[in-house]
């Protein structure tokens, strides 16, 4: 089996790096036919790689590492924002010829301003364990949210409007391909098995010799930048972005794929995050009961399999009795 | 100065019911060690459960008056006081021996599931109503004060329920079951306390001041609609974090703080946009230089 399918430590690396190859010769295959394609159908086959990119790299965080946090959204929004306001401000001078690379320049400044940002919240945060760092991460996506509806040089609680259209079909997958990659072969890794190792147990890991803080803060940085990468993606796909549309609930969104596809299951999340992502089109005539349903999966899943859908070898955590 | 008494007066009517929020999540988070996601939803059924009851009982008790206030809100808590325990037998106590987080998602799974049925169009629909007018009010002027008698009604209620809470909790018998439930679970239950009853009840009393602290926030506000109880909520939540959770006096004192916090920063011209923002800001404060609030014990971790 090839090592993206479990998330066990293992040695063959390249079992992984053939798949990110294909994964990018596919997504540039797609998209040179991408013109024959319907452009509804388009559409949700690009909200289905943004939403991969997201729920992957909210999965180190939460999944491989343990870390419960409630802010993704606040992190696409930082990248997304700040992506399209340099392809606003830029788009202008550069030659046609260039947009490629323009856009690329957008979409790692929008990762790195969330990954800068996920370092100034990491480091104080992720001191605190479980439902204290549910509650400040929760809190950093509706300051995120305030500080955007009052900066009026980004549109304020109008939106930011006329962004151009960037984002193809080739650019999100091969992007996806990317997160995938590079979270896969991450926990793989020898320095990665210390996130699971954080996860399983912090206390028997930091007397391991492996600092908590360090691996937590590591993978909130990471899971940060490709989340802004993604808000990037986003922001050229639909072209207008408005501070509601980062709020609590896409962030509760995002947890959801990553609880359905079973937390550090780099496989299930990715069939969650399609699945979720399809679901409302699907629903699209049961609109009213939508979120009623959605609620009682969140609630049903737990009581039933807590695990995710897509797991199989799953081992029962021991409640400590302290 | 004046500016500054009438901010107080504005502060301390708001901290007043933060604070009386903040005491459920606290008593909760105490026997349970989870955030009740869902307690700012109980605020909003209780709201709504006195918006229904208000004009059944005109023909009996006429309103506005005192009698008629004080049974929507007896009627209101003691729904709310069933609700509360409902929830927690149905959604929390299947979930007890397992890890915090799945309690915690579920209890956000709940939340949302309160407020998207109670949106749909053949519950209360989306929009916002007019809460009914349960107690007569008149402005009174001190000088160049205006206070109104709701923010009086507000307090008064408030310190009421605080002094009541505490009778509750220390000199009675099953105060004192609870505070061994919190202390620790496993003993209590070996001395003989039945801890299955000790938890509904907390939750039971949680709710009901939630469902009173609902119908004042109500009053206050211009309307109600299933989304109320959100802000109040989150701020009472970070209220009971800025006390140090688990401890009653300091919900009530982190819910008066952070009332008189957000009421002076919003009075300031330039910062009355970002008051939504305080709150959290104030929260991450906390976290950073005293992680177990202003009056909680911090603990160490044993093996």
């Amino acid at each position: 089996m090839p090592s993206l399918f479990n998330s066990q430590p293992s040695t063959a690396l390249g079992g992984a790096k053939r798949w990110l190859v294909a994964g990018i010769l596919l997504a540039v295959v797609v998209s040179l036919f991408s013109a024959q394609f319907n452009r509804y159908y388009l559409g949700i086959a690009i909200d289905c790689g943004i939403s991969i990119i997201l729920a992957v790299s909210l999965n180190l965080i939460n999944g491989h590492t343990g870390q419960f946090s409630l802010g993704h959204a606040g992190f696409m929004a930082v990248g997304g924002y700040s992506a399209a306001k340099l392809s606003l401000v830029c788009s202008p001078m550069v030659p046609d010829s260039l947009k490629p690379l323009l856009f690329l320049a957008a979409l790692v400044l929008g990762g790195c301003v969330a990954a800068l940002i996920g370092l100034g919240v990491g480091i104080p945060s992720l001191r605190l364990k479980g439902d204290y760092l549910a509650i400040v991460t929760l809190g950093f996506g509706e300051i995120i949210r305030v500080v955007v509806q009052n900066m009026d040089s980004v549109g304020a609680a109008s939106g930011l409007k006329g962004i151009p259209k960037y984002t193809t079909l080739g650019w999100t997958f091969a992007l996806a391909a990317i997160t995938i990659y590079v979270v896969a072969t991450l926990v793989n890794s020898t320095y990665g098995r210390g996130f699971i190792a954080v996860n399983d147990d912090e206390v028997a890991a930091s007397s391991m010799g492996i600092n908590p803080v360090r691996y937590k803060v590591t993978a909130f940085v990471i899971g940060a930048f490709f989340a802004g990468v993604a808000g990037g993606l986003y922001a050229h796909h639909k072209q207008f972005l408005s501070p509601t549309g980062f709020d609590f609930l896409k962030s509760i969104d995002i947890v959801v794929m990553v609880i359905l596809g079973g937390m550090g299951r780099t496989v299930g999340v990715i069939i969650a995050a399609i699945v979720l992502t399809l679901l409302p089109e699907v629903l699209r005539q049961f609109a009213d009961y939508r979120m009623i349903i959605y609620s009682l999966i969140i609630i049903g899943l737990m009581m039933a399999r807590p695990q995710g859908l897509f797991t199989t070898g799953w081992k029962k955590k021991g409640v400590a009795a302290v | 100065m004046e500016w500054f008494f009438q901010q107080l007066i504005n502060g301390l009517a708001l901290g007043s019911i933060y604070a009386l929020i903040a005491l459920g999540y606290t008593m909760v988070y105490g026997v349970l060690r989870f955030i009740n996601f869902a307690h700012s939803d109980v605020l909003m059924l209780g709201a709504y459960a006195a918006f229904f009851i208000a004009p059944a009982i005109q023909p009996l008790v006429p309103l506005p008056s005192l009698t008629g206030a004080l049974l929507v809100t007896l009627f209101s808590a003691l729904i709310c006081a069933g609700i509360g325990i409902l929830i927690e037998f149905l959604a929390y106590r299947p979930l007890r021996t397992r890890p915090k987080l799945t309690v915690l998602i579920t209890a956000i799974g709940v939340s949302l599931f309160i407020e998207f049925t109670c949106q749909h169009k053949a519950v209360f629909g989306a929009d916002t109503k007019p809460f009914p007018t349960l107690l007569p009010s008149t402005d009174f002027h001190l000088g160049s004060l205006l206070v109104s008698s709701n923010d009086l009604v507000v307090m008064f209620v408030t310190v009421l329920l605080l002094v009541g809470l505490w009778f509750v909790v220390q000199k009675t018998k099953v105060g004192t079951a609870m505070r061994a439930v919190s202390f620790n679970q496993q003993a209590a239950a070996l001395m003989g306390v039945n801890i299955n009853r000790i938890i509904s009840f907390t939750f039971g009393l949680g709710s009901a001041l939630a469902a009173v602290a609902g119908i004042l926030y109500a009053m206050k506000a211009p309307g109600i609609e299933p989304l109320m109880g959100v802000q109040p909520g989150i701020r009472a939540f970070i209220a009971a974090v800025l006390g140090g959770i688990g401890n009653l006096p300091g919900a009530a004192l982190g819910g008066l703080l952070l009332g008189l916090l957000e009421t002076f920063v919003g009075g300031i011209s330039g910062l009355s946009s970002y008051r939504d923002g305080i709150a959290f800001a104030i929260l991450i404060l906390i976290l950073l230089f005293k992680p177990a609030g202003l009056l909680g014990k911090s603990s160490v971790e044993k093996v």
